[in-house]
């Protein structure tokens, strides 16, 4: 990292400073520069590279006298071949793609809406914001509450609604309806998300393009699919990868509302790490499994971060 | 004709308008209800809370909010009557269910943690974060786009993937359930986000403000902190309020590294258990307690929100 920090300081200019005494410009650079990023390192790589070595040991944490070996890949060998491990991918699979339908469904239809700029607009608009700015841990905890079948807010609003019996069913304790569970409360918690960076995708549409098109007599719906969707697209793949990693690691809000329940029905990829590592207590193991979990989230944030340079340029 | 001119796609027609208001304001109604529901279930007694069908509106009684503050134990009716009359309110309630307050329960100092480690987070984070942004701003740093992503992918890794180490390294440094190793983790997760945020806030700050002032006199520390920070108050306040809320908000940091001395309120929250099971009011209490600051935040940032939901780059 410090022949990093020196490069710094060796191309930054030093013309002001040399004039005007006090510090030079690269020593000021190399100084603000380094303490985030020794903290970073000490906090974030540190752990992560103790992580890629434990992934190759049978290290097991609550036993940290026991004799430490090196298996070499066998731990990686393992997981691929853990039939659990496969679930909990497609678990998390069927999360994240629902969930993320289902956000930018209703978070485009809604930032469409919104953008009609009717009276009182931003006062709803701060009301549907709220759920996002709440702990994924304190919602999935009192969504338990809202989801018990009878006492239950949610079955009962079924209930009214459709006239089912509201102790017919339960959202959380059904191997069926319980992937739907985490489904609905994280769309009704990050449909905002993706309705404000919709928002802000169609804001930065220039009115004279439509203005264009209305002298060339195009449709509404001409309109919508040769102008608003591509031009909003950048943002709304923003948002689309930004949400994918978060549900791919996707744990605080999973962990209160079902625990990976009913058995591991809704057991996504952080939960099962966090069973392997805190409960069977086989860290190597589990090393190597937050290992592929992370070069996974990597390289999806290395293509965020092309997307959000394309958005910075609008 | 006057249609000709309504009919403009810059300003919709007045039908679609109401239609959209309509729509809008209905999902917002359906997505607050659950949240309106948890504040009403605060002021329900644990009977109410929990009768089938649900009750809509109930007796209030601040009973979930004193179990929430005290710990109590249940005692004989003739052991109750022994007892000298009860002297406040709450002692009052808490007796007519044939108990007698313990003490005050653990949520205070939960509390005070919370805020403890957000502030304390917030503002090592915030400190770090402006002047490394003012760095990558102003000066030509070789690999900026680099170091930038570095700094960036480090708040994307999973905190499950980095708490088997950190729980390790905690260990052996005493940092275990303690304020300080809760402030340093959060102050790492957030400095990413402080940099990023305060990057964008500072490129539009003109650079002539500070070039000016140095023609002035000034040496570069002193235009940075005369000029340059006077200018960037309100990005440091909305990444200040970005960062408490997510120190507010985390729970598998704080669930796997803490346990009784440096616990929040994430953690806590779930557990606040009753007779048989949940009690439910002192949980809903707990979380409007809990959610209120974030309210008050959200109305403060909401200009700023989408800066800090997309690390910056989208600007408004």
């Amino acid at each position: 990292m410090s022949t990093l920090a020196e490069r710094a300081v060796a191309r930054t200019p030093r013309r002001l400073a040399s004039r005007l005494g006090g510090l030079s410009d690269r020593a000021i650079a190399w100084l603000f520069i380094t303490p985030s990023v020794l903290l970073l390192l000490a906090i974030n790589i540190f752990p992560l590279l103790w992580t890629i070595q434990l992934s190759f040991t049978n290290y097991r944490a609550n036993r940290p006298n026991a004799p430490l070996r090196y298996i070499g890949l066998d731990n990686y060998r393992d997981i691929l071949a853990d039939a659990d491990v496969w679930h909990a991918m497609q678990a998390t699979a069927h999360f994240v793609l629902w969930s993320i339908g289902l956000e930018m469904l209703l978070g485009f239809g809604l930032a469409l809406l919104i953008n009609r700029r009717f009276r009182g607009h931003s006062f709803w608009t701060t009301m549907i914001l709220l759920p996002m700015m709440l702990s994924p841990a304190v919602v999935g905890n009192f969504w338990t509450f809202l989801l018990q079948p009878q006492i239950g807010l949610f079955n009962s609003a079924v209930a009214f609604f459709t006239g089912a019996d509201p102790s017919s069913f339960q959202m959380i304790g059904d191997v069926a309806l319980a992937p739907w569970s985490i489904i609905m409360v994280d769309t009704w918690m990050w449909t905002p998300y993706v309705m404000l960076i919709c928002l802000a995708g169609l804001r930065s549409i220039p009115d004279y393009i439509y203005e264009a098109t209305e002298v060339d007599r195009a449709s509404p719906w001409r309109q919508f699919w040769s102008i608003t969707l591509p031009m909003v697209m950048p943002f709304l793949i923003l948002a689309i990868l930004f949400r994918a990693i978060e549900n791919f690691k996707m744990f605080d809000m999973v962990n209160l509302l079902t625990s990976g329940g009913p058995g591991s029905t809704t057991e996504v990829a952080s939960i099962t790490l966090k069973r392997e590592a805190f409960e069977k207590w086989r860290t190597g193991h589990s090393s190597a499994l937050a290992i592929i979990l992370f070069v996974t989230v990597f390289g999806a944030a290395n293509i965020y971060v092309r997307a959000l340079d394309r958005v910075k340029q609008r | 004709m006057s249609t000709v001119t309504a009919h403009s796609v810059a300003e919709p027609s007045s039908l679609s308008k109401t239609i959209g208001a309509i729509i809008v304001s209905a999902y917002a109604i359906v997505t607050i209800l659950p949240l309106a529901w948890i504040f009403l279930t605060g002021f329900k007694t644990p009977t109410d809370a929990i009768s089938y069908p649900p009750k809509i509106i109930s007796e209030p009684s601040l009973e979930g909010y004193v179990n929430l503050f005290t710990t109590r134990t249940r005692q004989t009716p003739d052991f109750l009557a022994s007892l000298p009359a009860p002297q406040t309110w709450y002692e009052r309630l808490v007796r007519s269910r044939n108990m007698v307050i313990a003490g005050p329960s653990k949520v205070v100092p939960r509390f005070v943690n919370s805020m403890v480690i957000g502030f304390g987070s917030t503002f090592l984070a915030v400190c770090l974060g402006t002047i490394a942004a003012y760095a990558f701003s102003r000066f030509r740093v070789p690999l900026a786009d680099d170091l930038l992503f570095f700094i960036l992918s480090t708040r994307m890794m999973p905190p499950i993937a980095v708490a088997i180490p950190i729980y390790l390294m905690f260990r052996n440094l005493g940092l275990t359930d303690t304020k300080l190793g809760m402030i340093l983790l959060y102050t790492a997760v957030n400095v990413s986000l402080a940099v990023w945020l305060l990057k964008g806030f500072m490129d539009e700050i003109p650079r002539e403000y500070e070039e000016a002032a140095m023609v002035d006199g000034y040496t570069r520390l002193q235009a940075f902190f005369k000029v340059v920070l006077p200018q960037a108050t309100t990005g440091i306040a909305a990444t200040a309020i970005f960062c408490l809320i997510f120190a507010w908000n985390e729970y598998a940091f704080a669930v796997l590294l803490t346990s009784g001395d440096a616990q929040t309120m994430p953690p806590f929250i779930p557990f606040i258990i009753g007779e048989g099971g949940q009690d439910w009011p002192a949980v809903a209490a707990a979380t409007t307690l809990f959610f209120l600051p974030i309210l008050l935040f959200t109305i403060l940032l909401r200009r700023h929100l989408l800066r800090g939901i997309t690390f910056g780059a989208v600007r408004k």
